[in-house]
């Protein structure tokens, strides 16, 4: 059965070597298909019938692709329609070395059932096997062996069938010398565009085809626009001895044409997209420039080519102060594509019967994609997603093809839907897989269960939320002791023993990382039936809860912590204001109010101590939407008010996540899951500083303790909202915390708390690495068994950095959902004129933030169609002149807000100066339609 | 660039093997004649060559007399030629040292040394081409050694090394593997009562996975002690053939 065949390969490391592996030829390596009477295999994976109708082959049969195939055209592959395809071991091969991503959405696809896609290992098969000849290239030996396979194929099933006409195989390549290869040995080869137009009843699968290199005369004008990319191996060359550096390329978020700090313009970017791998070199001194200050306004219509494009560069390379030029480079070569599907939408050629049109991203880092479609029509107006296949030199936007359409535009369903795909947020319904490990109903707490539980069901424990929250993941009680001293104890969900480690349940919610809370919407990290039942601690049922239980002295000093699991039967289920009410209406003396008064005097205690240690009290406005119940469009926008329970909760969240972070890493120093936020550089205050120094008021950065105090006493007279300010735009300087594993770091601190360590532990429901903590701490308090990946620092790290990538995308997702329902709000609402204060100023425009909403919209200074008034920028300040009047930072402003849908993709909220009335740029009030007759309009 | 995918999803390896299958076994017995026992052995591409003198007089230090039992001498040493790089390779490097060791008890294990007092026994193992497995080869070797030198044994001894990919064991692991990640066990067994002679454990693996792992060791062990079975009832019958005519 086995046969010995040696190889030899050569690989470089250092110098030449050679390798020698074996290679062990079989032959019980099965084809896998239904018809075929020969193979003695278990199961098959294609079909006896395999259904896909094509003018050009009227027969049955089967697809093998070639690489390239695969590679360029998994949009099509991945489509319903596209069955019983053969995947040869040498293409899957080669797609893993060339591309991550598709080889992990072809494996995706391999495994899907439906499919019946076949792996068909032709390496280790006797019969396929072939060796490189002398002369012959990788490339060259690799097509060879794909096409011996596929004749291998086309004669085995010949002989297996007899009765019906006997199955064939298609071999698609889009390689000519291929192709012709391929014809001259007799295999009926088609290039990949033929055999899917050929496709009976599938016209919109034309559309998915990627344009493939041949194509790219089409669409030409004969002009490079850009230097052509260096090959590999000069890159590769470059980097080593310094000339060139790598880094992913990451687009500013204001301003298209610019990165980070380094590379500026279109020529210099060189067609590299936000995410790619890239070469930069670096350029003289003397062609350095600053980061432009500018925020580029889109200007919705597409440029077609290249018309207008210097102007918006000239406007970029205004010359900079020396000192504040930055190292500026230009993008040599690229040496690694980071494209997914992009949503976005159709910009319509403005001849009607073109097919090929520009495609506008919904994120602006994206340039412009031109697609080819023949059903402009149906796609205008809607929400699409296209993903790039290229980018040729002389072409100004990449080339690319249409994937699927999201729905209309405009629409909450919709918009909502690019929202969550443009932040990668898993957002599909749980899998029947996922769903199968749900604990079946009723449920009840059996003896099992109990093992190793304590009973606390007889304690007065509630709970404190937000209204309307459904996934109640902790709880408190708080009672006096024999000794005079009290017992406080914090009740966590206890979602690990629901969630068992290495099922899909629990893959799906490690993927997901989080709860993803939209406005009107919650995308939950782990099923309904968990979330807002057996792990949410509601009032008046037994639930299962993870326990740490403190008792303290009156001074809130904790003389003993122990942790455990137990039972809890929650008396109360509060809302913030129901309990801040409990607590001052002093003729209420039952149970719970007391239980909340104990807690929240050894909150304020807590507090204080925490704040003394130099802990941060920072700002940001959180707004709430009121949304009506039945069309679902918000009626009224209020910033969230915080009260006094707000932060008694807080409190004793801190002090558990402190305890368990401690607890978890003296018995786990090498894999506990911690959360660490780094002190920002000195360089990060510098725009604080610069703010405060304006209003006269010193703000010391050395610790944070030292923030913290100057902060406390940063006031100024009859401006009683500057102190918020300060603290909005000191949140602004600060890092983003992030989740670790305690072996791979050695800086635990978390800066915003001060606290030498710090986990997360108590939303098990919502956060997957509470989850983990959980399991951390059960092994600790030997409630639990470990396993093997909970101890596994590699995987516990590459676990964190996905929940931190998740974590942020999360936010982001937030933010881009609160914006669009401050859109729908301000749409219904009309015009308004509100009072705002600035918040930073740029070259062109001011940021202002209106308290009220809680909104950050930009007032620009200079506009296409008037002339720009004079503007001078003043770096040092910073301040901003227009004509005579000067803008500071903190500067009271009145503005109107309205909304400007003059562009569908990016509609914005417009802000317009009222006050300071400044002559050409200012425009006067415009009427505030009456409030009270708006809502019941649109009936 | 991403590793090297150890286990393909159809199940086969990177040299097409499963992950229970063993490599080719080669093995000739009795190679020198100047020795008392000696054995060639390929597993692959892992091939070692086994050399026995003994049992004879203790050389040397009196001390190491044992007044019981013979004492096992065991030497190891690997070819300069042997890997992909060729480096001066000096006797006596720690690696050598303890793997001798190593050797010398999984022998002393099994060999009957009490049917010789006062006496020793060399065992020389040299690899001659490395590609994993080192240990498990030269036990297969030495054991096919020690037989033809005619010194009793309790049984055969046999070895494999077997790594955890996937939750997967895969027996007899070649060099791409091992280096490839993989948390490798070796197991030096006595198959018939299923005692071990040495276990081997120097990488990081969860305590759950263990058992699976040792029982797959287990399994590979006893597939090695057939093939050594019939290599060597086929060279006593080569050796008895012509001397009957």
């Amino acid at each position: 059965m086995l046969k010995s065949k040696t190889f030899v390969k050569k690989t470089r490391s250092g110098g030449v070597m050679k390798i020698v592996r074996e290679h062990y030829l079989r032959d019980d390596i099965w084809c896998g298909s239904e018809v075929c009477t020969e193979c003695k295999q278990e199961s098959t994976a294609l079909q006896r019938d395999p259904c896909m109708e094509s003018n050009l082959c009227s027969y049955q049969h089967y697809v093998i692709p070639d690489t390239n195939v695969v590679l360029h055209q998994i949009d099509v592959l991945e489509d319903q329609v596209i069955r019983n395809v053969i995947i040869l071991q040498t293409v899957l091969a080669e797609v893993r070395h060339r591309s991550a991503p598709i080889y992990k959405r072809l494996k995706d696809i391999i495994h899907e059932k439906e499919k019946n896609f076949y792996t068909f290992t032709n390496e280790h098969h006797r019969e396929t096997f072939i060796e490189r000849e002398p002369g012959e290239s990788a490339n060259d030996r690799n097509d060879r062996a794909i096409r011996v396979a596929a004749k291998w194929y086309s004669e085995h099933l010949k002989k297996s069938e007899s009765d019906t006409d006997p199955l064939k195989v298609v071999l698609l390549t889009n390689d000519q010398g291929n192709k012709q290869k391929a014809e001259e040995s007799g295999l009926l080869v088609y290039k990949c565009e033929e055999y899917i137009k050929s496709l009976i009843g599938n016209p919109e699968l034309v559309d998915r085809l990627a344009l493939s290199n041949d194509d790219k005369n089409d669409i030409t004008s004969s002009k490079v626009l850009f230097p052509e990319h260096l090959p590999l191996s000069r890159i590769q060359a470059g980097l080593k001895n310094g000339t060139f550096l790598q880094g992913t390329f990451r687009a500013s978020r204001d301003n298209y044409l610019e990165a980070t700090v380094l590379i500026q313009g279109l020529q210099n970017l060189n067609r590299s997209v936000y995410q790619d791998v890239v070469a930069v070199q670096l350029l003289p001194r003397d062609q350095w420039v600053a980061p432009s200050s500018v925020v580029l306004q889109d200007e919705g219509a597409a440029k077609d080519d290249n018309e207008e494009e210097g102007e918006e560069e000239k406007e970029l390379r205004v010359s900079a102060a020396e000192a504040a030029r930055k190292p500026t480079g230009r993008v040599v070569g690229i040496i690694k594509r980071n494209w997914r599907p992009f949503c976005g939408m159709l910009n319509a050629s403005i001849i009607k019967e073109s097919t090929r049109h520009l495609f506008t991203p919904a994120d602006r880092r994206i340039p412009r994609i031109r697609i080819e479609t023949r059903q402009a029509d149906a796609l205008a107006g809607q929400r699409i997603m296209v993903a790039i296949d290229g980018w040729p030199k002389h072409s100004r936007y990449p080339n690319g093809h249409f994937v699927r359409s999201l729905g209309s535009a405009g629409d909450k369903e919709t918009e909502q839907q690019v929202l969550l795909l443009e932040h990668d947020v898993p957002h599909q319904a749980f899998s029947q897989a996922v769903l199968s490990f749900l604990p079946t109903m009723p449920w009840d707490i059996t003896p099992e269960v109990m093992v190793n539980r304590e009973d606390l069901r007889s304690l007065t424990v509630c709970s404190v939320d937000p209204p309307g929250c459904t996934d109640i993941d902790d709880a408190l009680h708080c009672r006096e002791l024999d000794n005079g001293n009290l017992e406080v104890g914090v009740h966590i969900a206890d979602v690990s023993h629901f969630i068992r480690p290495g099922n899909a349940m629990d893959k799906e919610a490690a993927n997901r990382g989080t709860t993803v809370y939209l406005c009107g919407k919650r995308i939950d990290m782990v099923p309904e039936l968990l979330s807002s039942n057996l792990c949410s601690l509601r009032s008046n049922v037994e639930r299962l809860a993870f326990s740490c239980i403190w008792e303290m002295n009156r001074e809130a000093e904790i003389l003993k912590t122990r942790f455990t699991k137990s039972v809890i039967k929650s008396k109360a289920s509060l809302t913030y204001a129901e309990a801040q009410m409990r607590i001052d209406d002093t003729t209420q003396t039952d149970d719970i109010t007391k239980n909340l008064r104990g807690l929240n005097k050894l909150a304020k205690i807590l507090k204080k101590q925490r704040i003394l240690k130099g802990a941060l009290t920072l700002s940001s406005l959180e707004v709430r939407f009121h949304i009506d119940s039945e069309t679902h469009d918000p009626i009224d926008l209020q910033t969230k008010e915080l009260m006094e329970t707000n932060s008694m909760v807080e409190e004793f969240m801190l002090l558990a996540n402190i305890s368990v972070a401690q607890k978890i890493f003296d018995e786990f120093p090498d894999c506990a899951m911690l959360r660490k936020h780094p002190a920002p550089p000195p360089s990060n205050y510098d725009i604080l500083l610069k703010a405060a120094k304006s209003k006269a008021v010193e703000i010391h950065t050395d610790s944070a303790k030292a923030l913290a105090d100057s902060l406390d006493v940063a006031t100024v007279e009859g401006f009683p909202y500057f102190n918020t300010l300060l603290r909005i735009l000191a949140t602004r300087c600060m890092m983003q915390a992030v989740y670790f594993c305690s072996g791979m770091d050695s800086d635990f601190h978390h800066y915003g708390l001060a606290s030498p360590i710090y986990t997360h532990f108590t939303s098990p429901i919502r956060r997957y690495a509470d989850i983990i903590v959980h399991r951390l701490l059960a092994v600790a308090i030997a409630a639990d068994k470990t396993y093997p990946d909970l101890m596994d620092k590699q995987k516990q790290s590459a676990l964190s950095n996905n929940l931190n990538y998740r974590h942020k995308m999360s936010q982001y997702a937030q933010r881009a959902s609160v914006a669009f329902h401050t859109q729908l709000f301000f749409k219904s609402r009309g015009i308004l004129n509100e009072e705002g204060f600035v918040l930073f100023v740029r070259k062109n425009a001011i940021i202002v933030l209106i308290p009220k909403f809680g909104l950050e919209g930009t007032v620009f200074f200079d506009s296409k169609n008037k002339a720009a008034p004079k503007v001078v920028f003043d770096e040092e300040g910073p301040s901003l002149t227009v004509e005579q009047h000067t803008f500071h930072i903190f500067d009271r402003v009145m503005v109107t807000i309205s909304l400007d849908a003059s562009n569908i993709q990016h509609q914005k909220i417009r802000m317009s100066l009222i006050e300071p009335v400044i002559p050409g740029v200012s425009v006067s009030a415009p009427e505030v339609e009456p409030l009270a007759k708006k809502p019941r309009l649109d009936r | 660039m991403a590793g090297l995918e150890l286990l393909s999803d159809q199940g086969y390896r990177l040299d097409g093997r499963k992950a229970t299958e063993l490599r080719k076994f080669q093995a000739r017995m009795g190679v020198f004649a100047q020795a008392d026992g000696s054995a060639y052995l390929e597993q692959g591409n892992t091939k070692a060559l086994a050399v026995v003198y003994g049992p004879h007089e203790v050389r040397g230090a009196r001390s190491r007399i044992r007044h019981d039992r013979a004492v096992i001498n065991c030497q190891y040493s690997m070819a300069t030629f042997s890997t992909a790089e060729r480096k001066r390779r000096p006797h006596g490097d720690r690696k050598s040292t303890e793997m001798s060791l190593h050797l010398k008890q999984t022998f002393e294990a099994a060999v009957m040394t009490q049917l010789y007092p006062r006496s020793q026994i060399d065992i020389y193992v040299k690899i001659l081409q490395s590609d994993g497995g080192n240990y498990s080869v030269c036990v297969n070797a030495a054991t096919l050694a020690v037989i033809d030198a005619g010194i009793p044994m309790r049984d055969y001894v046999c070895a494999c090394t077997v790594g955890f990919v996937d939750e997967t064991p895969l027996a007899d692991l070649c060099y791409a593997e091992e280096g490839g990640g993989v948390s490798s066990l070796a197991l030096a067994l006595l198959p018939r009562g299923g005692q071990i002679a040495l276990l081997q454990m120097d990488a990081r693996l969860h305590q759950d996975h263990l058992e699976a792992l040792i029982e797959a060791a287990m399994t590979a062990c006893k597939g090695v002690s057939k093939v050594l079975d019939q290599v060597v009832r086929q060279h006593l019958q080569e050796a008895s053939v012509p001397s009957a005519e």
